[in-house]
């Protein structure tokens, strides 16, 4: 007997939504055998994982406040992915949105107006979208694969900051240590919801993931650039041109993950350190394929990572599991998310015969 | 939503805390939260505040329950993770590394009843302790085994930033070796890193062909001491007694040991009466020890380790006692005086003795 | 100067070995048109596989066996993924390497207290005796050597044989492919699978030769260097070679210079390595032929048969 996948003549609209239901079936079907392997007790450990971490306001708070930062940028690389644009440098796109808008705030350390934030945005936003604009520049000039220049980029971006907060903007009154002043209160987001560390750049991420989902869904561009994702030889006859296809598709991506950046040196952070970012600008990439490219699967899909995160250091708390704990089950997670996707546009068939050169353990 | 059961959490927490603090027979044991910078490991600074836990748990028994977090980023996630241990009943916090700074002292002001120690940070306040060892002080004495047991009067360093402990720890190592050995020099290569073991031992072994016969590190892997027992030649271990990763190799290392700090911070609080503190505690204070010396290193020298020991302890000796001069020549302290602490903290230069520059800024 | 010159060309050849190792595999992976973003985490479990393996059997031989099955193994769910299930392969690769970080972490914990012995050098015979490179060159530890044997391997596999041709067949045009009778997906599971091994040797050079120790996260970010070093080396065997020890050199460098006491801005010099890729990358971009004599065609696309 052996398994096979057949095209399926559409996508199918069921397995769209009963597909996320396998991969979390399966993940529990996985967390039991891993939990109880452990000799600890599977629903003591679902409960600290997924239960825990959520069952307070400010863990609410905190669940979002982690995810903003994943669905601002997931949404900007969306735009891209669709259109078979291949920005995966966002790490380095955020870091960059980190030093503009950061920078910012330290050469104006006396500012007092509400409106230094929206400008440290745009700083940042202009950050982003410059070291984007750098993959997309070299593809349309000279035919440069995005995906490798992107990521080349994001190891240049970390050493930049680590040059940054090791000199010209180390704290002077801070005995050396690699860092930045702490801004001034005008260059931080307000927060939302005292006592929790939930602040505006929440709406300010729920607002972008908004206009992608508008430019996604509703905009003709949005529209052309889909075409340009499916059919580039159709797009090009039809007269859309890939060029700029590619300009928005990278700097949507870049200017989203630059004010990602300033989200986290004006919110939780409050200052610039050589490490602004646990790697959201990598996870954003898989937030966005869980989330199937679409804005509204973004949301989710962030949330979902978050918890991850924050099911990680509770279950350390709680079961005292180590850390790596939080690595081994979110790779399971996305395994089985990515993988059950295939049910959307494959159906699987049981074959009689086996005749297989390989094996193939299809899920 | 359980909002009201967690407030009532935080309640109870603080409400313990009071009866705590009000010297009632505590039925419940003392809830003490310990956040680390990197996984356990079997060596290393996080390894010894894990020690430290360990010996504090054993000391106290049942009065205290302990949690302890690994692993946690410096930045954005260590906030949540002390909020959330003081949310959750721990009324004394230790947060184990210098990027917890700003952290420990946010989430200080929402939970005024929690006390908070950091380790190695300078902003403290009224709930907020710090405490710190002096390094050094360790560093001096390993620099005496150094300066004995070298032949080419050349150790090697291997450093992570030039942030002023690391400096501190250079300085003084290489101080220690001129004590007993004028001609010594110490030749530093900085990995920009905490913990990146192929490049740590890849500093140690360029270190080692370029004529260092004793390795010394202010990194957080045991890569250097390895590499030391390969080549043949001597190591100096630091956070930890590193002895079995280079049986032959390691002289001796400079340890930390928290564990008496903690046990005396957990009491205090268990009898109402913990201040926070401010402590940056030396040899004398037994947070700064000598790992068991190896035994090729001959009695005199030993000797001569226990005396200059007992002398750091009594303070009779100060491993910055003037004259102390830069690598310029310019004299930092004069003779007949000891840098006083705030020089200390603030150090960014190499002393007379230690090869090369230091990174430009 | 000689006396210096040694010790840097050796150090240097040792901290390119493991780049050698991931970036040769990936560099195969790629040519089938896979492109898998896993090479850290597959290091990582070949590295804990290989010490435990040479921990509990004192072999190092026995280690980089199993450190090369348990980088195989890693792949193969990959290739799984990516290939059977049609994942995307960036998401995938990504999600990969998240999952041996955590799955390495966590079946090292035991291990972390255990200290090897690195193994022996072992210079080859008459060729170690040649005044300068004999020291340089010839005496080297066992898998420094293999290193330079996989490469040729791979350069005779790609562009003397057979199945190299039908490999990067695949790599610029599955459907083509396909078409003419080569199982396409077969193909880019076996280059994949190799891939994998070639990461898990690597991982197995860091934790019981290079270090030799295991601890949490040790390979401290060379499978990303890996990848770039495969764009940096255009897709050839042997600027592969050439770019591991500029790309180990720019280190080791910066560290003689510092213990002879020069100062360097090192955060400039570091990323150099990567300047240079994008530089290459554009330079065999700008002109479709020597894209298409490099670049695999449909590197990270998927395919499959029926689509």
């Amino acid at each position: 007997m052996r398994l096979r996948l057949e095209a399926r003549p559409a996508p199918s609209r069921a397995m769209r939504y009963l597909s996320p239901l396998v991969a979390t079936a399966l993940t529990v079907v996985a967390g039991f055998i891993v939990f109880s392997g452990l000799g600890r007790e599977p629903l003591a450990a679902f409960h600290a994982f997924f239960v825990r971490p959520v069952s307070s306001l400010n863990g609410l708070a905190e669940l979002v406040l982690k995810a903003s930062p994943l669905m601002l940028i997931a949404t900007g690389l969306a735009i891209g992915y669709r259109a078979n644009v291949w920005n995966i440098g966002a790490e380095g796109q955020l870091i960059l949105g980190a030093i503009f808008g950061g920078g910012l705030a330290l050469a104006f350390p006396g500012a007092e107006s509400r409106w230094f934030l929206v400008l440290m945005v745009l700083a940042g936003a202009t950050g982003g979208l410059l070291w984007a604009a750098i993959p997309a520049l070299l593809r349309n000039r000279f035919n440069t694969n995005e995906i490798l220049v992107s990521l080349m980029l994001v190891y240049v971006a970390t050493l930049l900051l680590s040059y940054l907060v090791h000199g010209p903007w180390r704290d002077p009154q801070g005995f050396n240590f690699p860092q930045s002043r702490m801004f001034a209160d005008a260059a931080l987001y307000p927060i939302l919801a005292e006592p929790t560390r939930l602040n505006a750049g929440f709406l300010v991420a729920l607002g972008a993931v908004a206009c992608g989902w508008l430019f996604i869904e509703r905009s003709f561009l949005g529209y052309q650039m889909r075409v340009a994702g499916l059919a580039e030889a159709a797009a090009r006859y039809a007269g859309f041109s890939s060029g700029r296809t590619v300009w928005i598709g990278m700097l949507a991506g870049g200017a989203a993950a630059g004010i990602a950046g300033v989200g986290e040196v004006a919110g939780p952070i409050g200052q610039l350190t050589s490490s602004v970012s646990p790697g959201y600008g990598f996870a954003a990439i898989i937030v966005a394929f869980v989330g199937r490219l679409n804005p509204v699967g973004i949301v989710f899909a962030s949330l979902l990572m978050s918890l991850l995160y924050l099911g990680g250091e509770s279950a350390q708390m709680e079961l005292r599991l180590p850390s790596a704990i939080t690595g081994l089950f979110q790779g399971m997670l996305l395994f089985f998310l990515l993988g059950s996707d295939v049910l959307v546009h494959y159906r699987v068939r049981l074959l009689p015969r086996a005749p297989a050169p390989r094996e193939e353990a299809a899920a | 939503m359980h909002m009201p059961s967690n407030f009532g959490k935080a309640i109870i927490g603080a409400a313990l805390a009071l009866a705590l603090a009000g010297g009632a027979a505590a039925q419940q044991p003392l809830k003490i939260g310990f956040v680390y910078v990197t996984p356990i490991g079997s060596a290393g600074w996080t390894f010894q505040h894990e020690l430290g836990r360990r010996e504090m748990e054993k000391a106290l028994g049942a009065k205290v329950a302990t949690k302890h977090v690994e692993n946690v980023a410096e930045g954005a996630d260590a906030e949540r993770v002390i909020r959330e241990l003081a949310t959750s009943g721990h009324t004394l916090v230790f947060t184990t590394s210098f990027g917890y700074m700003n952290p420990t002292i946010k989430v200080a002001k929402s939970f005024p009843k929690v006390a908070f120690e950091h380790a190695t940070g300078y902003k403290r306040d009224t709930n907020v302790g710090t405490y710190n060892a002096r390094f050094y002080e360790g560093r001096y004495l390993t620099g005496i085994v150094a300066g004995k047991m070298t032949k080419s009067n050349v150790a090697g360093y291997v450093a992570a930033f030039p942030i002023p402990e690391v400096l501190q720890g250079i300085n003084a190592f290489t101080r220690g070796m001129r004590s007993v050995n004028p001609k010594a020099e110490v030749k530093v290569i900085w990995v920009n890193s905490w913990y990146d073991p192929g490049r740590e031992r890849e500093a140690a072994t360029t270190l080692i062909s370029q004529g260092a016969d004793v390795i010394a590190q202010h990194t957080d892997s045991t890569a250097p001491v390895q590499a030391a027992e390969d080549k043949g030649v001597y190591a100096i271990g630091y956070h930890s007694d590193m002895s079995k990763f280079g049986p032959k190799a390691h002289l001796t290392a400079s340890t930390h040991q928290w564990g008496a700090f903690y046990t005396k911070v957990a009491q205090d609080a268990l009898a109402g009466k913990h201040k926070p503190s401010n402590l940056w505690g030396g040899i004398k204070d037994g947070m700064v020890k000598l790992a068991p010396i190896n035994p090729v290193v001959p009695k005199e020298v030993q000797d001569m380790v226990a005396k200059a020991e007992a002398d750091l302890r009594s303070g009779k000796l100060h491993a910055f006692a003037g004259p102390v001069k830069d690598q310029a020549g310019k004299v930092r302290v004069p003779a007949g005086k000891s840098m006083p602490d705030d020089q200390l903290a603030a150090m960014d230069y190499y002393v007379e003795g230690v090869q090369g520059q230091l990174p430009k800024k | 100067m000689t006396e210096l010159l040694v010790p840097i060309v050796v150090a240097t050849l040792a901290a390119g070995t493991p780049l050698v190792f991931a970036a040769l595999g990936e560099l195969v992976a790629e040519k089938s048109g896979v492109l898998n973003l896993g090479v850290e985490g597959m290091m990582l479990v070949g590295a804990i596989a290989a010490f435990a393996a040479t921990v509990a059997s004192g072999s190092a031989w026995v280690g980089v066996l199993a450190g090369m099955l348990a980088g195989a193994a890693m792949s193969f769910v990959f290739a799984v993924l990516a290939l059977t299930l049609q994942a995307n392969q960036v998401a995938a690769g990504l999600a990969l390497s998240l999952f041996g970080l955590g799955l390495s972490a966590f079946a090292g914990k035991p291990l972390e207290s255990v200290a090897l012995q690195a193994p022996q050098a072992v210079p080859v015979p008459l060729l170690s005796e040649i005044p300068l490179l004999g020291p340089m060159l010839f005496s080297h530890q066992p898998l420094v050597y293999l290193s330079w044997l996989m490469a040729v391997l791979v350069s005779l596999f790609l562009y003397r044989s057979r199945a190299g041709l039908v490999l990067r067949a695949v790599g610029e045009s599955p459907a083509s492919a396909t078409a003419i009778g080569y199982p396409a997906i077969a193909i880019r599971y076996l280059a994949t699978l190799f891939g994998g091994a070639m990461a898990g040797i690597a991982g197995a050079f860091l934790s019981i030769v290079y270090t030799p120790m295991w601890v949490e996260g040790m390979t401290a970010g060379r499978g990303w260097i890996a990848l770039a070093l495969v764009v940096f080396a255009t897709w050839r065997p042997a600027r592969v070679l050439a770019g591991a020890y500029l790309f180990g050199g720019v280190t080791m460098l910066q560290f003689f210079a510092q213990g002879a006491g020069v100062a360097v801005a090192s955060q400039l010099l570091s990323s150099l390595p990567y300047l240079a890729t994008i530089v290459v990358l554009v330079l065999i971009s700008r002109n479709p032929h020597t894209i298409r004599l490099n670049a695999p065609v449909s590197l990270g696309k998927p395919y499959h048969p029926d689509a």
